[in-house]
């Protein structure tokens, strides 16, 4: 007879085991870089130019850079993919089509981010003729976050229950006023989460600005959507593996920063959600 | 008078038909009770009548729903006028959760392009004092529907029925998640509300629909099997089956 208090044991040791798997390295990494890279952060590295081929100075065109691309694509993306998704969701019938596009965005979701680049370097950056500007770029990352947007959207507004829905038709709501007033109040609070997780791909995201946006080296801000920028993922690249004896207090800072920087975004589709769960009672 | 004439009303979910040749007139200002066991199409029967049967996905409607002389599945009937005139209160108390106790009384009335503070006001008031819960939420009208127990709740979504001014009332088994005090409450209403509506209550509860109705309707197997003043229904039923169902060898 097999005891079943040690096999319990046995396979409660393997599911804290796999766990803790996973909780090392994220640990480690955050540890190791807030170790290396906090000191290097100060007023001067965020607010400054870098100087000296980025071996000194700061990383504030970098920051910018990223906030505008991150700003660039959610601007382009969200509507689009929230539109997209109240047509998925609550007007597109049940038929081939709609489920073809269902598994298009799916799978969409899935392409390696390199492949996003060099459809961006081909589509905007060349038959647009936007050449490699701060428009391609968030170009780009919008459409590299589609995906994200409107599975988190879809989501969303499917959780709302048909049973609100249908108290809205009754009272003789229009089916778009019952999106509109109903359905969508309800939803926000997840589409803002899905939204947010796609900023933070987009600011961590170096493979889709290489070819479109990202500067090597360039101290100065943007004037125009049609500048280049530089962003914080390719500038890490860049004094990590391009240019030789930068400071790794330089190289860790950026590293910290661009971390800080998604995991704020992280944080607060955290709160945002908690809050949401709060107040539903359904 | 009668306010609803149904005529060979057949209904599908895909390929289940659901509702078989249906044919049943509905007297204004009176309560009409829907009985029959889970599963016969005594929901779906309420749906029709409402036009919300067919918002389902591959669900179908065929026959003729008259409502007052029109047919309201003529292709020049607008589905929404007639979910105005024919207000339905749902099985669930259902308040939208996002809305105050304020806002869930006007929210059909918003829909429909209500704007005035003053004339909200009033219906509100008067509508959650038809719905006997004024003297309840009077105070917290700006707090959420959903802090409300479930039969003030069930009662909040009577109000906001009432407040579109419908000329009919579809009941979905309104108490059937409520205890009996709340119960109660709500047959007392639907007893005052028959004054000036015409109720259509389907309710698993043989009790209730003796205790509220004038006529009673008892379904089985998405056929309608009689039909009359409920007195007779549960007195004198004129079918072995609706004897069998009222004296409760089945269902």
């Amino acid at each position: 007879m097999r005891n079943p208090r040690r096999t319990e044991k046995i396979a409660f040791f393997f599911l804290f085991l796999a766990t803790l798997l996973i909780v090392i390295p994220v640990g480690l990494i955050v540890v190791i870089i807030i170790q290396k890279g906090l000191p290097a952060i100060n007023w001067q590295f965020l607010s400054d130019m870098p100087r000296q081929g980025m071996r000194s100075g700061g990383i504030f065109p970098a920051i910018v850079g990223t906030i505008y691309l991150v700003l660039g694509a959610i601007i382009f993306a969200l509507p689009i993919g929230l539109l997209a998704a109240i047509y998925l969701s609550e007007y597109s019938k049940d038929n081939f089509l709609t489920r073809i596009i269902k598994l298009a965005i799916v799978n969409l979701a899935g392409v390696p981010s390199v492949v996003y680049g060099l459809f961006g370097l081909a589509l905007f950056v060349v038959f647009f003729k936007f050449g490699a500007s701060i428009l391609s770029g968030a170009l780009t990352l919008g459409i590299m976050i589609l995906p994200i947007i409107i599975t988190a959207s879809r989501e969303a507004l499917e959780s709302v229950p048909d049973s609100f829905r249908e108290v809205s038709l009754s009272l003789g709501a229009s089916k778009w006023q019952t999106i509109r007033h109903i359905v969508l109040p309800n939803a926000i609070p997840g589409i803002l989460t899905g939204t947010i997780l796609g900023l933070g791909r987009a600011a961590g995201e170096t493979a889709p600005i290489l070819f479109t946006v990202a500067a090597f080296y360039l101290p100065r801000l943007p004037k125009s959507i049609f500048d280049q920028v530089m962003a914080l993922p390719y500038h890490l690249y860049v004094i990590s593996t391009q240019v030789p004896n930068v400071d790794e207090k330089i190289r860790y800072g950026t590293a910290l920063v661009l971390l800080a920087l998604v995991l704020f975004m992280n944080l607060i589709a955290i709160i945002i959600r908690y809050q949401f769960r709060k107040r539903k009672k359904w | 008078m009668e306010k609803v004439k149904v005529e060979g009303l057949n209904a599908y979910f895909s390929n289940i038909h659901a509702l078989k040749g249906i044919n049943i007139s509905i007297k204004e200002k009176k309560v009409t009770a829907i009985i029959g066991p889970s599963g016969c199409g005594k929901s779906t029967f309420i749906r029709c009548i409402n036009r919300l049967h067919e918002v389902v996905p591959h669900a179908k409607v065929s026959g003729r729903i008259l409502f007052d002389g029109k047919d309201i599945y003529s292709s020049a009937i607008d589905p929404i006028e007639i979910r105005r005139r024919i207000g339905m209160v749902f099985q669930r108390p259902n308040p939208f959760p996002v809305l105050s106790i304020y806002d869930n009384v006007a929210a059909g009335l918003k829909l429909n392009g209500m704007k005035r503070k003053d004339d909200l006001d009033e219906i509100v008031e008067k509508t959650l004092k038809m719905a006997a819960l004024w003297d309840e939420v009077k105070n917290k009208l700006n707090a959420s529907g959903v802090s409300l127990s479930g039969g003030q709740q069930q009662r909040l979504c009577i109000a906001r029925t009432l407040a579109v001014k419908p000329e009919v009332i579809l009941f979905d088994e309104p108490c059937s998640a409520l205890d009996p005090i709340s119960t109660a409450k709500i047959e007392e209403l639907i007893f005052q509300l028959k004054e000036n509506y015409t109720i259509i209550i389907v309710t698993h509860n043989m009790q209730q629909a003796a205790r509220v109705s004038d006529y009673t309707s008892f379904f089985l197997l998405g056929e309608l099997v009689e039909f009359g003043k409920t007195q007779d229904i549960f007195t004198a039923p004129k079918d072995k089956r609706t004897e069998a169902y009222i004296t409760g060898r089945f269902g």
